[in-house]
């Protein structure tokens, strides 16, 4: 018997329970991950994103675990060991996951209304404002420009390139990364409950009812040449941006040439879901209680929201300047599709407008500046990562 | 087109999610006759006019382009 208790004080003295009770916000964090999943599951809430994120946190912050132990090779016997998400994390510390995303959101994006009207390139520029403003903002809030200009980037609403840029940039002293995902990720889901009053805020009753001439039909050859010229001259412009429009564009082209179907096909769905496993997992995973029970996190949370609702802002009053520039010819509404969700933003623009003139269809016109807003973030990002990448 | 009849067309490409009128049916403008999808997201077509609905030219599940015909309304 008194073997018996020896025996289970050992094997409870060894394990979690015995290890968790060091720091309160471990457990605040694991309710957080289980709150997390019943948004996830229960609410709908992304849950292909917010599940392996929420997951990821779950198993963060469990002691003992030695998921994330860096490698230990011993030369000698050619063995070794290293924790299972320190090596899936590599794809984030390296930014190999958001470049792999974004060539299936290339393989996913018809750029033809963008081709059609290529006006939309100004308002997917204009949206990228709040990326600018919240820099500042964050600068005066007393973050390093590096991390500042990382977190400006959640103002153009793109998961991959904030990760991306996060990764390069907000990594050292603390790695905000997490907070800036998740940021990311959240206004993505919540564009439309944020957007639609800003659009009206900015916009006249008049303004909202305009109906667009239908986009002239975009040739097979016109989207073939788009994305190798795009890739040429954007990449020999912001060579930094590589990465990321280079990946777009081969997905893109893997859609477009009419040759390569399976690769699309690939591309846009079985690797897409692979890696967002892997890039849900390994966010998730670095929100760990020391890094992200922070104010810093507060902070970049309130910015993030700031940067959006200022993008979405830059897009629609560009819109309006658009509206009468052309004599009422463009709806300012489609301006707001400027940062770079899609098609979530685009999809806002059809909505807000058809409620105020049900035989208006916006969708197809609000694609143009949403595409041009992947490509516009993505030059944004590619700018601070060279001006601040050291 | 004969005279008095009002065609409806696809105002963007995509897949008809549902058709929401029969052949026959009184319409008032406003009312939806089909639901499209484009984009992986419900859009209205709705009647531009009151009229009768003459004829349909689309079923659930087929694909169409831009300003292809969906409804005739008389």
């Amino acid at each position: 018997m008194e073997f018996f208790s020896e025996v289970m004080t050992a094997i409870l003295g060894s394990s979690g329970f015995a290890a968790i009770p060091t720091d309160w916000r471990q457990l605040l964090m694991i309710v957080i991950a289980c709150v997390l999943l019943y948004l996830g599951i229960g609410k709908g809430f992304e849950p292909l994103l917010l599940v392996p994120i929420a997951f990821g946190m779950l198993l963060a912050n469990l002691p003992l675990t030695g998921l994330f132990n860096e490698p230990v090779v011993d030369a000698a016997t050619h063995t070794g060991s290293v924790g299972f998400m320190w090596v899936i994390y590599q794809g984030v510390q390296y930014a190999i996951y958001p470049s792999i995303i974004f060539m299936g959101i290339g393989a996913m994006t018809d750029f033809g209304p963008l081709l059609a009207n290529p006006m939309s390139l100004l308002l997917g520029a204009a949206a990228q404002l709040g990326i600018f403003t919240a820099f500042l903002l964050a600068l005066v809030l007393g973050f390093t420009p590096a991390q500042a200009a990382a977190i400006g980037v959640i103002g153009g609403a793109d998961g991959p390139t904030a990760i991306l840029t996060a990764s390069k940039l907000a990594t050292n002293p603390v790695n905000l990364l997490p907070a800036i995902a998740i940021a990311a990720y959240s206004y993505m889901a919540l564009i439309p409950l944020i957007q639609p009053p800003i659009m009206k805020l900015l916009t006249t009753k008049e303004m909202r009812k305009v109906k667009m001439t239908q986009l002239r039909p975009v040739s097979k050859t016109e989207k073939i040449i788009f994305p190798v010229l795009v890739t040429i001259f954007v990449i020999l412009l912001v060579p930094d941006t590589a990465p990321l429009i280079g990946m777009l564009m081969l997905g893109n082209l893997f859609r477009e040439c009419g040759v390569c179907d399976r690769l699309s096909d690939t591309a846009q769905n079985a690797l897409m879901n692979i890696v967002t496993i892997a890039l849900g997992l390994s966010v998730g995973f670095k929100a760990t209680y020391d890094s992200f029970l922070t104010w810093d996190t507060i902070k970049i949370i309130l910015l993030g929201l700031l940067a959006f609702c200022l993008s979405t802002a830059g897009g629609v009053i560009f819109g309006d300047i658009m509206y009468f520039a052309t004599g009422g010819k463009v709806n300012p509404l489609i301006g707001s599709a400027g940062v770079s969700a899609v098609p979530m933003a685009a999809r806002v623009s059809q909505v807000v407008g058809q409620k105020e003139n049900p035989s208006n269809f916006l969708l197809m016109h609000a694609m143009g500046p949403n595409v041009a807003g992947v490509i516009g973030s993505a030059v944004a990002a590619g700018f601070m990562i060279k001006v601040f990448g050291g | 087109m004969g005279a008095g009849e009002t065609p409806v067309n696809s105002p963007m490409p995509g897949s008809i999610f549902k058709v929401e009128c029969t052949v026959g049916q009184s319409v008032k403008a406003g009312d939806v006759l089909i639901v499209l999808e484009a984009m992986k997201m419900e859009i209205e077509v709705s009647a531009p006019v009151d009229g009768t609905v003459k004829a349909i030219a689309v079923s659930t599940g087929a694909t169409v382009n831009t300003d292809d015909l969906l409804v005739t309304l008389g």
